[in-house]
């Protein structure tokens, strides 16, 4: 017996897909109310490990031991019989459906719909997190549909809670409220595995922390007693340098957008309200805000996909707004959406023929209206060598590359194609350290060039990293931009607006 | 009760045993795009239920057991649809196409004895109680399939909008990478509705070849699955607002045909397209105009799912 003292311990658990070895002999444990880190890059196996635990993957090999128990998940609901339960990184929620059916779903042996909805507001304001069951999900933000994840967990009283990547499209304040909530939940016994990219997160929340590289365990650590830079460096195997700033001269404007008003063409999306703002030559716009404000509609406009009238938007001076996204490239703006798969880049195609579709143009890969696949292939494989793209070759899928590799890809493709505009949506989630480091690099390099970019991104600790001027998108309105060096949290937090009815829910003592 | 030459109380009579083949292939495909899957094979799915239904009938002297025939009939061709799209994520589109072209053809081959064959007749289910004026042949006066596919229609949606079995198939239909998270299998959920919608197709088909003509002929749904199509796309894919199309349907082909016996001044033309028409026009602008009802097409819609780990 091992000893009860243990809520989730691990041994030598191996598991091999097709071609990789995703878990290499790993072993860890958890006690009850610990939070425990699992830390390591994109590709380093989290996921897998946390799959298996949840009943969705089986291992190969090794033991699991769950409450002194032997335990061997074989789909999830067993898990959930255990008592663990797991909030997704891609929220497993369902739109169109409201939130007490979401909540049934992911349940065992749901009460009947309306005791269910009373269990749902009891269970939200003894945690803070204020729900109606009636709603419909995608009416929700993000921080509220993570709300609904959560408290199905919690209605199953879990000993285990798994998280995956909770936080990476939340408000600062939301961050808050969110680990008021698992301080609560650990403070009752409750064990919480907790994956996450933000380290300063992790130092601030976890009591341990197991590191993983290629699969196998490299450390394990208390990270309140390490730096950020010291965790990023164990899960990368090697020294990091934060991105460098060449203060370049700011030049005239290449990108201007007065009053521009949009309805969204996306089921639930956000309508554009008078959004203003421009961009000059070496000037990094960051754009933050909580998803599901105005993002992607803001996007689909600058890139052209949305047209407008023709003098809402100048690109260099001259009125593009009902220019569509090819003659946009042509005049030097180059955009690339957040959605990896199916928006930026086509899953089941080769990386050749998605270079070839956004680089025809710039690159001039047609010949006679004919493609140049020779000019295609070494334009892919320029990418892959100026990015570090780790693929087996240009004639792989896309949809084969792991998400920051393929991420890494997208950016290059655009980065290289010597643009005057860049619009980027999330350039780098999901992206782990190394990777984003590398990308926000990049973005940098080709300011300093003399390029317009505007970043539009929920993380914020990047956003001031990259960004020269600062502005808020909330409810399909812009803030006014504002110069970067000054600006504290706080702040930008007020800015954001996201705080709205996200107090957390008082109740008697 | 007569208007130009047409008796009310018969045209609603006949409406609704005119209506029942499409209702009950409508039903069964609403079932089978609410949980995600597009099958564009109701025309094959129900001829097989049609001359199924037919050969049991005949060999059994049992309309009952013929029904039962044309049901398994629908099923096993949809069986073939659930292994190509689920088993080898062949295109829906294109699979569902194909199996109404041999659906077809394979009809055609199996019925090749049957023409001019009779079937046991199927009679009504209250017998004397049909013949209450107004209300005998309008409630009371039909087979017992008429009141079954109305039935069909009520648990439908009794079982989607409150069991947990229709939030299953729901949330499959919605997003099927959720379901699977949750631990849903998606699959077999899939499956099991796409056999239902086949049976329920092969039901109508039946229903056509044992009642409506009563004999086989070659190609004799002739389009009524596509018409069944039609309805649940502008129904919204709510089960009600099916039966309120099939109704329209079968009422204003009822109507078109009673017209030209009466000698309408209308050219036989267009009175034939009128059904399909109207159906069409009255139900795209129930469904137009609010967003809401546009957006309740399930979102995963004839998006094949593969577990990738």
């Amino acid at each position: 017996m091992s000893s009860p003292s243990l809520c989730l311990e691990l041994t030598g658990i191996t598991k091999r897909f097709p071609g990789v070895l995703a878990n290499d002999n790993v072993g860890f444990s958890v006690r009850p109310g610990e939070v425990h880190a699992l830390l390591g890059e994109n590709g380093a196996g989290k996921s897998t490990l946390v799959k298996m635990i949840y009943g969705l993957v089986r291992p190969d090999s090794g033991q699991m031991r769950f409450n002194g128990a032997a335990y061997t998940p074989a789909r999830p609901s067993d898990a959930r019989t255990a008592g663990v339960a797991m909030v997704f990184q891609h929220f497993s929620l369902f739109e169109a459906l409201n939130v007490a059916e979401n909540v049934a779903l992911g349940m065992e042996n749901p009460p009947p719909l309306r005791e269910l909805a009373a269990r749902i507001r009891a269970v939200s304001e003894e945690y803070g997190l204020p729900l109606d069951p009636a709603r419909m999900v995608g009416d929700l933000s993000a921080g509220e549909r993570q709300r609904v994840e959560i408290i199905r967990c919690l209605l199953q009283d879990p000993k285990l809670l798994i998280m995956d990547e909770p936080t990476s499209v939340l408000t600062p304040q939301e961050v808050e409220i969110l680990f008021r909530t698992l301080r609560q939940l650990s403070a009752e016994g409750t064990a919480i595995l907790y994956i996450s990219h933000k380290l300063d997160e992790i130092r601030s929340l976890c009591d341990g922390a197991t590191i993983l590289r290629r699969g196998k365990v490299v450390a394990t650590c208390v990270p309140k007693e390490k730096t950020s830079r010291e965790l990023a460096e164990m899960m990368v195997g090697a020294t990091l340098n934060p991105p460098e700033r060449r203060p370049g001269e700011k030049g005239e404007v290449v990108l201007g957008v007065t009053d521009l008003s949009v309805a969204s063409p996306i089921p639930f999306g956000t309508s554009l309200k008078e959004v203003t703002f421009t961009v000059a030559r070496g000037e990094v716009l960051g754009i933050a805000g909580v998803a599901g404000n105005g993002q992607d509609e803001l996007l689909l406009a600058l890139s052209g996909e949305l047209r407008v009238a023709p003098d809402k938007l100048r690109i260099k001076g001259h009125a593009a707004g009902d220019l569509g996204p090819n003659e946009r490239r042509r005049t030097g703006l180059v955009a690339a959406p957040e959605d990896r798969y199916g928006h930026a880049a086509a899953p089941d195609m080769t990386l050749v023929e998605n270079a070839f579709l956004t680089g025809a143009i710039r690159k001039g890969l047609t010949r006679h209206g004919f493609i140049d696949w020779a000019g295609a292939k070494a334009y892919a494989e320029q990418v892959i060598r100026d990015y570090d793209v780790r693929t087996p070759g240009s004639y792989v899928a896309a949809r084969a590359l792991s998400g920051g590799n393929l991420q890494k890809f997208l950016i290059g493709r655009e980065l290289d194609q010597s643009p005057e505009i860049i619009v980027i949506n999330q350039p780098t989630w999901g992206v782990d350290a190394a990777a984003a480091a590398a990308i926000r690099q990049a973005i940098l390099n080709r300011a300093a060039e003399g390029a317009g970019v505007v970043v539009i991104s929920q993380d914020l600790d990047e956003l001031l990293e990259i960004s020269d001027s600062f502005a808020v998108l909330n409810a399909g309105r812009l803030t006014k931009p504002r110069p970067v060096e000054g600006l504290t949290i706080d702040q930008i937090g007020l800015m954001m607006g996201g705080a709205h009815g996200m107090e957390v829910a008082h109740h008697g003592h | 009760m007569d208007i130009a030459g047409i008796n009310l109380v018969t045209l609603i009579a006949s409406l609704m045993v005119a209506a029942v083949p499409i209702l009950l292939a409508a039903i069964g495909e609403l079932v089978v795009e609410k949980s995600g899957v597009l099958n564009l094979g109701v025309e094959g799915m129900m001829i097989m239920g049609a001359i199924g239904g037919f050969m049991v009938a005949v060999a059994t002297g049992s309309p009952l057991m013929g029904f039962i025939g044309g049901a398994i009939g629908g099923a096993v061709l949809s069986l073939f649809f659930a292994v190509l799209t689920l088993g080898f994520l062949a295109n829906q589109v294109a699979t569902g196409l194909a199996l109404t072209m041999f659906g077809l053809g394979l009809s055609s081959l199996m019925g090749q004895g049957y023409n001019g064959v009779k079937p046991p007749p199927t009679g009504a289910l209250f017998g004397p109680l049909g013949d209450i004026p107004v209300i005998g042949p309008i409630l009371l006066g039909h087979d017992w399939m008429v009141y079954f596919s109305i039935l069909i229609v009520a648990v439908v949606w009794w079982v989607l909008r409150y069991t947990r079995t229709g939030l299953i198939i729901r949330a499959v239909g919605e997003s099927h990478d959720a379901a699977h998270a949750l631990g849903y299998n998606v699959a077999r959920i899939r499956l099991l509705c796409i056999m239902f919608g086949g049976a329920m197709a092969g039901l109508g088909g039946a229903y056509v070849s044992l009642v409506r003509v009563p004999q086989w002929v070659d190609g004799i749904t002739a389009g009524a699955g596509w018409i069944a199509l039609a309805i649940v796309v502008f129904a919204s894919w709510k089960p009600w607002r099916v039966l309120l199309g099939a109704y329209l349907f079968g009422g204003i082909t009822v109507l078109q045909l009673r017209l030209q016996a009466a000698g309408s001044s209308i050219p036989v033309e267009y009175l034939s397209m009128a059904p399909y028409l109207i159906t069409i026009l009255v139900l795209v602008i129930m469904s137009s105009g609010r967003s809401k009802a546009a957006l309740n097409a399930p979102a995963a819609l004839g998006q094949n799912f593969h577990a990738s780990r």
